[in-house]
């Protein structure tokens, strides 16, 4: 193992966990507030990069603008799956809600399959994603400098509005208590439907860096990415935005590293992971940093 | 004889100490009544007897057998039963079914043999189901036995939650303010109602309450608790004219006709 | 007790009755809807058996489609002949004693649900303090653990190649036999004291445990009466469609499972049973909708992924706009029957 594939691995590993941590932290806000765990999310994400894909395919909308457009859609999206599939369940009990997430995340993926198709399509790469610099000897992609920048910056923007703003504030106080919050005179819907927005579109973000890096696009893509976020909130405590980001690397490091030093397991990677959940609900039933 | 007896239980959360050094002893068929302000540390005393939690310091024994620390069916099991300040109901069952439910800690039959119908499971069932229709009807619900739980109005939810943990057959019973939210004939009837079930299944009952005619009503000895220290024990005349129970009660009657 | 003779005889003709439609059908039905009335029973085992867990028990479990799995390769193991396995395991041989044994398919059935219920049980213990979505997480995680193992064990399972050219000992009488055994266990089991048991806990669990219900032992006996009969189900589907791999048994049919047992009614045996019917005999019809047809000369292409499309929303309708599926709680009974049609007869 030399050092040079070492950094390789770590740098792939750390752009990975931070891939990840931007998904976690939409599911760990939305737990944080609603007690629900967003089954669709995952699938959220894989609607982010069809949106781009189409709004760059069918009218030819230069790249920067599809983000945009693409995140904005995304948010759209989140907002409404709660406002049609969670909002009516408010005061159902729980398994009402669990059931509701499940079902939507089905139809977002057979939705997809209907009418996207199931085959893999390629998903626009601008040339400044394609290139791969060398930085003390190791190869790294433009993608993998671009993802930690983007992250940094959108972890700084969401942590100055939940400590900063009064939305945030909102945001804390339902969080912490659900009833005492409504009796206080927190709009609940509003604010609640502000946190599908800003998971769905740190989701979105993560959606599209996860597409550069790896530029094949289909129905199921979510899936993989939206468990190992999921399971990088749950380690991390779910609620926390600090535990989702450091839960986020460790399950993107864990995942590189298992497969460079122990490659002979690499086929269970998929159970380590639950593994290391079920470990972690077992012994600290909230997560390695608890609740924020 | 006494069946109930704690030597200094504590119970400690964190930093927090809510309730420490508490002793009782209860004697069999004796009414003891449990007060003191809002979180003196009743229903955490409660919570120790029925296992809820297991006490920090200090020893329960019930019949002379230590069960602190040991878990909440077992106790049960064992004879001691309970009824919550908020009420919990089984609310999408039967009101018959929630009764029975307390019945099912003392089945017999296995599993198998249950699910085979075997004569002695349909036996056992059968004798379940007439002691629970008995026990509705001690608390005049018989006729709401096919109702859901759930949808009984508030005192007769109160009065099934106490027929559910007579179906356990205890010998102990522990009330948490079952008289919260009464208007003052239902708490007459209440008193009645519980030195009637007192003395038809020979009860010893432990009763936490607010309202003081209920309890210097039927109890023959009171605890006093404040911030989980015992201040005061004795009958109802000691206890009324004790200064340092006036002083953690400034504000509520002394008077008492 | 003369009620009780009663609904016994009454129970015995409609066993009867079904005995009597199996010979018919062997006889005189196309081999089409005998395929159909097949995967109905067996969709009746496997909706039964979570709604034990899930329903009646409270314990949202979303790892059905593991003991399936199990269920299904213990029980492949043990009747496929060694010339089979032979020729099935062709990179890597299968272990010893698995290679040489071969037991008829009734005892490596019950062999295959005690295993899924031993295995049911054991999953059952972690997930004894843990609530609603840590739930359904931790089991579905087990779910996904076994379907990873299954596809590295290569001396044990033959990895993702899977086990092909299974023999069909799934017939009527099996499937039909084996589910009318599943609703006879899980309804006397439900309309017992400790059926009484495992509903309070679904109520309440701190009340139930107040009133002397031991959580850890009913847990797990939902959990490991659910697994014995998804195992038996597993093994069943296994047989029938006579190929199985890892991915047989994934998510995809444990969401099946609970789009069937939650527009049933989570609480009731009657509904799931209806409900894996109407269910089954829908994901038929709708299959025809994603391969192309010809209607009237005009060239209909499939529409793949329809077919979960309606599932899924299907799923959301219920949920959304009638919580409690068709029926609830409530179950048909010889005694509701009874008191409806002869309302003065009492007791």
């Amino acid at each position: 193992m030399t050092f040079n594939v070492l950094l390789q691995n770590l740098s792939n590993g750390i752009s990975l966990g931070f891939l990840f941590a931007l998904i976690a932290i939409g599911y760990s806000m939305v737990y944080g507030i609603l007690n629900l765990i967003n089954f669709a999310h995952g699938d959220i994400f894989m609607m982010a990069t069809f949106f781009v894909y189409y709004a760059i395919a069918l009218f030819s909308i230069p790249w920067g603008l599809a983000f945009f457009v693409g995140i904005l859609l995304t948010i759209l999206l989140g907002v409404s799956v709660d406002r049609f599939a969670y909002r009516p369940l408010r005061n159902s009990p729980r398994i009402s809600c669990l059931c509701s997430a499940i079902g939507m995340s089905f139809l977002l993926e057979n939705f997809a399959i209907v009418v996207f198709g199931g085959r893999p399509k390629a998903f626009f790469r601008p040339e400044i994603f394609t290139k791969m610099y060398t930085i003390f000897n190791v190869r790294i992609h433009s993608v993998s400098i671009v993802t930690p920048v983007i992250a940094i910056l959108a972890l700084l923007v969401l942590t100055y509005i939940i400590h900063r703003t009064k939305i945030g504030l909102a945001m804390r106080a339902i969080s912490r208590d659900f009833d005492t919050a409504n009796l206080m005179g927190i709009n609940i819907n509003k604010t609640i439907a502000f946190t599908f927005a800003i998971g769905s579109g740190l989701a979105a973000i993560g959606a599209i860096l996860w597409a550069l890096r790896y530029p094949q696009i289909y129905p199921y893509m979510g899936i993989f990415p939206g468990w190992r976020a999921f399971a990088a909130a749950i380690m991390g405590g779910i609620g926390s935005i600090r535990g989702a980001t450091l839960g986020g690397f460790l399950v993107g490091l864990l995942s590189i590293m298992i497969v460079v030093f122990l490659p002979a397991l690499a086929g269970y990677k998929d159970a380590f992971i639950f593994i290391g959940v079920i470990i972690v609900l077992s012994f600290k039933p909230k997560g390695l940093f608890g609740e924020e | 004889m006494s069946i109930l007896k704690t030597d200094n239980i504590t119970m400690q959360f964190g930093g927090l100490t809510a309730v420490s050094n508490f002793i009782i002893e209860a004697k069999e068929g004796e009414l003891v009544g449990l007060i003191g302000p809002n979180g003196a540390g009743k229903t955490t005393i409660f919570n120790m007897l029925t296992g809820t939690y297991k006490p920090t310091k200090g020893k329960i024994y019930f019949y002379d057998k230590e069960i602190s620390g040991k878990g909440i069916d077992r106790i049960t099991s064992l004879g001691i039963a309970r009824t919550f300040q908020n009420i919990r109901l089984f609310s999408d069952l039967s009101v018959l079914d929630n009764v029975k439910v307390g019945a099912h800690v003392h089945m017999k039959s296995s599993v198998w043999k249950t699910i085979a119908r075997w004569p002695s499971y349909l036996y056992e069932e059968e004798n379940i189901h007439e002691r629970a229709i008995s026990l509705l009807k001690v608390v005049h619900l018989e006729n709401l036995k096919d109702d859901l739980a759930g949808s009984l109005p508030y005192g007769e939810q109160r009065r099934l939650e106490i027929a559910r943990a007579l179906a356990t057959s205890p010998k102990l019973l522990l009330l948490d303010e079952p008289a919260a939210g009464m208007n003052p004939q239902e708490s007459k009837d209440l008193m009645e109602f519980i030195i009637e079930i007192q003395n038809r299944f020979k009860l010893t009952i432990i009763l936490i309450e607010h309202d003081m005619k209920v309890v210097m009503g039927i109890c023959k000895r009171i605890i006093v608790l404040d911030y989980g220290i015992t201040i005061a024990e004795g009958n109802p005349i000691e206890i009324q004219n004790n200064p340092e129970v006036i002083k953690a009660y400034l504000g509520v009657e002394a008077t008492y006709a | 007790m003369k009620k009780n003779i009663l609904y016994f005889l009454l129970n015995i003709s409609i066993i009867l009755l079904i005995i009597i439609f199996v010979i018919t059908a062997n006889r005189n039905f196309d081999s089409y809807i005998i395929r159909i009335l097949n995967l109905c029973a067996i969709y009746i085992i496997l909706g039964v058996s979570l709604n034990l867990i899930n329903g009646f028990t409270g314990q949202f479990s979303l790892g059905h489609a593991g003991f399936m799995s199990i269920g299904a390769y213990m029980s492949a193991l043990l009747y496929m002949s060694p010339e089979l396995k032979e020729v099935n395991f062709f990179i890597t041989p299968l272990i010893w004693p698995l290679s040489v044994i071969q037991i008829p398919f009734v005892f490596s059935l019950i062999i295959a649900g005690l295993v899924s219920a031993g295995v049911g049980f054991l999953i059952g213990i972690p997930c004894l303090r843990l609530k609603g979505d840590y739930l359904a997480i931790v089991t579905f995680g087990f779910s996904e653990i076994i379907r990873v193992i299954f596809n590295n064990l290569q001396n044990v399972t033959n990895g993702p190649i899977g086990l092909k050219g299974l023999p069909t000992h799934t017939n009527l009488w099996w499937s039909f036999g084996i589910a009318i055994l599943t609703v006879l266990v899980v309804k006397n089991l439900i309309n017992s004291s400790y059926g009484r048991a495992l509903k309070s806990i679904r109520e309440n669990e701190t009340a139930a445990e107040a009133m002397g219900v031991n959580l850890f032992f009913h847990k797990s006996l939902a959990f490991a009466i659910g697994a014995f009969f998804a195992g038996l189900g597993g093994a069943l589907l296994g047989s029938f469609i006579m190929t199985i791999d890892p991915n047989t048994f994934s998510f995809l049919l444990t969401f099946q499972l609970i789009v069937i047992v939650v527009v049933g009614g989570l609480g009731s045996i009657t509904g799931t049973v209806i409900s894996a019917i109407i269910i089954t005999v829908l994901m038929e019809v709708l299959r025809s909708v994603e391969s192309p047809m010809n209607i009237f000369g005009l060239h209909v292409p499939g529409i793949p992924g329809m077919r979960m499309l309606v599932f899924a929303i299907l799923l959301m309708t219920v949920v959304l706009f009638f919580k409690k599926g068709l029926m609830g709680m409530k179950e048909w009974s010889w005694d509701g029957l009874l008191k409806k049609y002869f309302p003065d007869n009492e007791r």
